[in-house]
């Protein structure tokens, strides 16, 4: 049932495929992490400016089909005369995405730490950053660790999006292949599992790291 | 009155064709009777499509002059549309007796192999790699691979292309390894369909759109700021494929071919999306 030559004759493919797919997903994790958590700040904010703009980011990236940010990039910008290749623009659509989907698992963890803990924080002396840095954030760091491992899983199967660019991902190569080959389902069923490869292991450490932190609580 | 002279015409056709298979190939063993009804499960592609009384033909959606969609009007209009229909009319004897599939360079083969259509006009190019899978009727259209580039690109034709030259292309096109073999280290960058292909184009992502010309001149037709240049640079004859082994339907459709060659049907088809007369072959 399973052509095992697709795999031995295509390998080189779905090696550079597969690199180029944790490269993408690697890079969007850090940046989506990093921006995520800017727009999750924004967003409970008690400057009304910053709120509206992080809430405005959240909704209107959130409810847009991924497909569309990363042509955006692709197509979209060398109008505005910034010219991105098509990994460039698939990892930075996907980053874009994200990092709506982890502000708000980020901003849902910070708001269920008790408003009490910032208040005592702020009535010793500390500053708004203080807070957040010390008291906050270490609190609500386990409260997010499940839906932020969801989140970066589904970044990884996002990535795939990349085909659509010519981004040199693990898609993109399984289309070639299965374009040059007319084996469709192997050639797509060698890709899944690929993708486990990257995911599964994330899946049983995030739920390795909520059992150890869940210990320690 | 119309019914029963078509139903009539239907089982004479069926005859005809169930005896040329007979004479023909002389491979199956179910082959069909005289009424055309099929016989048992070893029923040929040929006839299950006269059973349904409709021709499933996969064409694309996306290649102006031979299946484009109209998004006003909904319709698939091209020149491999309307050799869907000519075949509709030599095999069912009502050129309306037709369906449309979108298909792209990735997904005719499986689709052809899966059952879901009866066969691919879909400018697809006759190779020895694709005869493994499938079975092709005689060439229907004589295309070329040509260059597509932005009006004042320094390239002119296939001699200019080097290896810091990036060229868009679809996915699993056979024009991908002709330039492959033609300049060696050249930068390809694939996409799902051509309407992809030139859209990265447009937005400066590469330098020349490879495929075929007759495929090229469409979009050049689209966008007067994009012109196809240089002589075609490979031999690219378009064939109609059927499931593998479905002899018997490959015959029906040569014999279609050969009568639209004969009565000139096939000429004005050309000329009505190419511009001009096909050249003498």
């Amino acid at each position: 049932m399973l052509d095992f030559s697709i795999l031995t004759n295509h390998l080189p493919e779905y090696g550079e495929g597969f690199l180029n797919t944790i490269k993408a997903s690697v890079f969007a994790l850090l940046g989506s992490f990093v921006l995520g958590t800017i727009i999750a700040v924004f967003r409970i904010s008690g400057f009304k400016p910053l709120r509206l703009i992080g809430a405005a980011y959240v909704e209107f990236i959130r409810n847009i089909p991924i497909l569309i940010v990363v042509l955006f990039f692709f197509l979209g910008l060398p109008s505005l005369g910034f010219k991105l290749d098509g990994f460039q623009a698939g990892t930075l659509g996907l980053t874009v995405y994200t990092a709506a989907f982890i502000a708000e698992a980020i901003r849902a963890g910070i708001q269920s730490v008790p408003a009490g803990q910032t208040e005592a924080a702020r009535s010793s002396g500390m500053t708004y950053m203080q807070t957040m840095l010390h008291v906050v954030l270490p609190q609500a760091i386990k409260l997010v660790i499940p839906p932020l491992s969801n989140q970066f899983i589904n970044l990884i199967k996002n990535s795939s999006v990349l085909t659509i660019v010519s981004g040199f991902d693990l898609m993109y190569f399984a289309d070639i292949i299965s374009s040059e080959t007319y084996v469709t389902f192997s050639t797509y069923i060698f890709a899944a599992v690929f993708y486990l490869l990257l995911t599964l292991p994330l899946s049983f450490a995030a739920l390795a790291l909520e059992k150890r932190l869940a210990r320690s609580a | 009155m119309t019914k029963r002279t078509k139903k009539m015409s239907a089982v004479l056709l069926a005859g005809l064709f169930s005896l040329s298979a007979l004479l023909g190939a002389c491979s199956t063993t179910g082959g069909t009777n005289a009424s055309g009804e099929a016989a048992g499960s070893a029923g040929s592609q040929l006839d299950a499509i006269k059973e349904r009384g409709k021709l499933v033909v996969g064409v694309k959606y996306d290649t102006k002059l031979f299946g484009l969609k109209d998004p006003a009007s909904g319709e698939v209009q091209g020149f491999d549309v309307d050799m869907a229909h000519a075949l509709a009319k030599s095999i069912l004897g009502d050129e309306s007796k037709v369906e449309l599939k979108e298909v792209t360079s990735k997904t005719r083969i499986p689709m052809l192999n899966n059952g879901d259509i009866d066969m691919v006009v879909a400018t697809m190019t006759i190779t020895d790699e694709r005869k493994k899978e499938v079975d092709f009727s005689d060439v229907y259209f004589q295309a070329g691979q040509s260059l597509l580039v932005k009006k004042g690109s320094p390239i002119a034709g296939i001699d200019d292309v080097t290896a810091d030259t990036t060229v868009m292309a679809s996915k699993g096109a056979t024009s991908i390894a002709n330039i492959e073999a033609k300049v060696p280290g050249v930068k390809v960058l694939q996409f799902d369909n051509y309407q992809d292909a030139f859209n990265a184009l447009k937005a400066g992502q590469g330098d020349a759109l490879t495929t075929d010309d007759a495929i090229l001149y469409g979009m050049a037709a689209q966008d007067p700021n994009y012109e196809v240049v240089g002589e075609p640079f490979s031999d690219e004859p378009y064939g109609i494929a059927v499931k593998k082994g479905e002899t018997t339907l490959v015959e029906a459709v040569n014999k279609g071919l050969a009568d639209m060659k004969s009565d000139g049907s096939y000429n004005e088809m050309y000329k009505k999306w190419i511009g001009k007369e096909p050249a003498a072959e």
